[in-house]
């Protein structure tokens, strides 16, 4: 079941889902980058819970106007225009009175919600509003969701794709720095009002599929996990929307197999899972990756002490220390040096000679400020200069 | 004011206002430290610890849920700063990605547990159930006196009150380092106040009052209150002390007023059924908001004075 779901083979209608919510994802994806990157990730939570009372008014006037509300484009049109009216509400409060933003999303959210939650309580006695289903929107569901919904769906997912692709150089530069997007005469009023309106889009796009409160994760889970593997901007928007489109794949795969398996959650936690594979994985800023840097550094650690030790005629008791110096061959079982062992141990003394004088003359003060006890000094120094120091040093080593 | 009030109003109303107090409260520390989303975050995360509560012990039952509420605030704590450090990821974000992953989880959870058929579905999550807090014995203002009825009285009115009491009492006792500390941490630290054991502690008395608040009223009424009454206080005042009163005051005035219009005002509107209150406590406080913001006499910039 899960592996023909996987492999799209549940039917035309699930098949369909499934590709939308890739579509979904994969904007969705790309969109939060400049969201994440411009440090504003959180607005889209605003966005999301903005959109509930303008679902239910929607709802509502289609209903007093042609008895039906049930139409999605309508309803969409109503959550693009109240999550439109917090988006404007956030911007007035944070440059119109002391507040941060933070506090002005954590406003905009609740009360928008609060509204929206008070307007559904309305709805549910209407006689329409008996089975509109309006609570689909806050978790998102698949169930049932019709060929043209769909079909809008994926649709809506490329066009924001395509806007992205169109708006990524000047997004990138106003994420990065504002005060140079000005001097390039950028206007950044125009780029943030495009970038949330992006974000606004995919939030309307989403909400059936992943529900007002989720909609969040899929802005912001996969630029965060992109973000790990690289630090060039367009493959991060790449790789974010590459995540994202695996998770609303997986996601809407997954809950096709099973009725009361919920579409929105079941993308979320595939993004989620996505997040943690890239924590643990990335090359540069993984957990694993910064784990390996870190025993790296520390055999060098043991291994130049050790050394010293030796060239000192110090016994070693360090066990850590005496299991490297085994396993490199300069020391034998019972912690006699190797001929090798006395040859580096020599060579790691002369070094640290060297770098003594080094930091005693203010000549090589720009070369003493990289000393860290490791580096060798010919990593450092030329030749030339390594001579030099020596002639300092006298003929045996010894200053 | 009939007995219909005591036994079907009377509690919801006392229960909304400890609710309200007890999250504006700490609210006003965090709005000025930026930590204004925590309480969004917190009452996000209570969602699984719930369920899974619930899973365990297989029943309804209050104080094994506040517990998981409780034990899933402090995982999220611990996973945001560990997404934070591990992955040098700016705060925001990884609060984003922690709660909306963990509520998810709990979503996806209470939907395949058998929990979805009883009084805990997601809905009663999200937007709580003020309504359903009745006291069947408060017939008439009488009860108020009758030990027999007053032992009747909802459980969520008394762990609120003790809530209350609790995050009053924190900072009440504590009120000059936590200030000091909010304002400038440096000089906090100069003076020797444990600088981060007083954050920590804030950050456990608001998971506190949202787990209590979320179990009585839902999601909503704690993310609002969290946030726009200390916010509207902001505009009137440039004094933490006063700063705090006022936001008291808009807590309990939203608690009401909200809760009066939501049960009440659809009827004088000619409807017979009324309105979630949980919601419109969060429009009210969202109303007040908007006055400050347009009319307060200290709304724009310059910093509070202690």
């Amino acid at each position: 079941m899960l592996w023909e779901a996987l492999g799209l083979g549940l039917g035309y209608n699930a098949t369909l889902v499934t590709l939308g919510a890739a579509m979904l994802g994969f904007a969705a994806g790309a969109t939060g980058v400049f969201l994440y990157l411009a440090r504003r990730a959180l607005v889209s939570d605003a966005i999301g819970h903005a959109t509930l009372p303008g679902v239910v008014l929607g709802f509502m006037v289609m209903v007093a106007l042609v008895g039906e509300g049930r139409f999605l484009p309508g309803l969409m049109l109503g959550a693009a225009v109240s999550a439109g009216l917090g988006l404007w509400v956030i911007s007035w409060i944070t440059t119109h009175t002391r507040l941060s933003e933070d506090a002005a999303i954590g406003t905009v959210l609740s009360v928008f919600y609060g509204i929206g939650v008070v307007l559904l309580t309305l709805v549910q006695v209407m006689q329409a509003g008996k089975q509109a289903g309006l609570e689909t929107f806050l978790l998102g569901a698949t169930a049932g969701m019709l060929r043209a919904e769909a079909l809008m769906i994926a649709g809506g997912g490329a066009l924001v794709l395509a806007l992205v692709f169109a708006l990524r150089r000047p997004m990138t530069i106003v994420a990065f720095d504002p005060g140079y997007a000005q001097g390039q005469g950028i206007g950044l009023r125009v780029v943030d009002l495009a970038m949330m309106g992006l974000a606004l889009g995919i939030t309307v796009i989403g909400l059936k599929v992943v529900g007002a409160v989720l909609i969040v994760a899929l802005l912001i889970i996969p630029p965060v996990a992109a973000r790990l593997w690289t630090e060039r901007a367009d493959r991060v928007v790449l790789l974010a929307g590459l995540f994202g489109g695996l998770a609303g794949y997986l996601g809407a795969a997954v809950s096709a197999t099973a009725p009361d398996l919920p579409t929105g959650p079941l993308i979320v936690l595939a993004g989620f899972a996505l997040f943690v594979l890239s924590l643990l994985l990335a090359p540069a800023r993984g957990v694993l990756a910064a784990a390996l840097r870190h025993r790296r550094f520390q055999r060098r650690v043991h291994l130049r002490q050790g050394l010293l030790a030796l060239a000192g005629d110090q016994p070693i008791y360090e066990p850590l220390t005496l299991r490297l110096m085994r396993r490199a061959g300069l020391v034998r079982g019972d912690g006699v040096a190797t001929a090798r062992g006395r040859a580096q141990a020599a060579r790691a003394r002369l070094d640290e000679r060297r770098w003594q004088m080094l930091r005693s003359l203010p000549e090589f003060e720009a070369a003493a400020a990289r000393h860290d006890g490791l580096s060798p000094l010919d990593e450092v120094l030329t030749p030339d200069q390594i001579a030099a120091l020596d002639r300092r040093l006298g003929p045996d080593g010894v200053a | 004011m009939g007995p219909e009030f005591v036994m079907l109003s009377l509690p919801p109303i006392l229960i909304g206002l400890c609710a309200a107090l007890a999250c504006a409260l700490p609210g006003n520390f965090l709005l000025l430290r930026r930590q204004a989303l925590i309480g969004d975050a917190i009452s996000h995360v209570v969602l699984p610890g719930i369920v899974v509560a619930f899973l365990l012990t297989g029943r309804v039952a209050a104080v094994p849920m506040m517990l998981g509420a409780g034990a899933a605030a402090l995982v999220s704590v611990l996973l945001i700063e560990a997404v934070r450090r591990l992955g040098r990821i700016e705060p925001g974000a990884a609060m984003g990605v922690v709660f909306s992953a963990m509520f998810a989880g709990g979503v996806l959870l209470l939907e395949q547990s058998s929990a979805s058929g009883v009084h805990l579905d997601v809905q009663h999550a999200l937007y709580g159930n003020l309504e359903s807090l009745i006291w069947f014995d408060g017939h008439g203002w009488g009860a108020l006196l009758d030990r027999e009825a007053l032992r009747g009285l909802p459980p969520e009115l008394l762990r609120m009150v003790a809530v209350l009491a609790v995050v009053a009492l924190f900072t009440g006792l504590f009120w000059r380092a936590l200030v000091i500390s909010t304002f400038d941490e440096g000089f906090a630290r100069t003076l020797g106040l444990p600088v981060r054991a007083l954050a920590l502690a804030l950050v456990a008395m608001a998971a506190m009052a949202a787990v209590a608040a979320f179990d009585a009223v839902g999601s909503i009424i704690v993310i609002a209150m969290f946030i726009c009454p200390p916010a509207a206080a902001r505009m009137m005042t440039d004094r933490m002390g006063t700063q705090v009163a006022w936001s008291a005051g808009f807590a309990a005035l939203s608690a009401v007023l909200g809760y009066v219009l939501a049960g009440y005002g659809p009827l004088w509107l000619g409807y017979d059924n009324a309105v979630s209150a949980a919601g419109m406590i969060a429009g009210v406080s969202g109303g007040i908001l908007g006055l400050t913001a347009v009319f307060g006499p200290c709304r724009r910039g310059g910093a509070v004075v202690v």
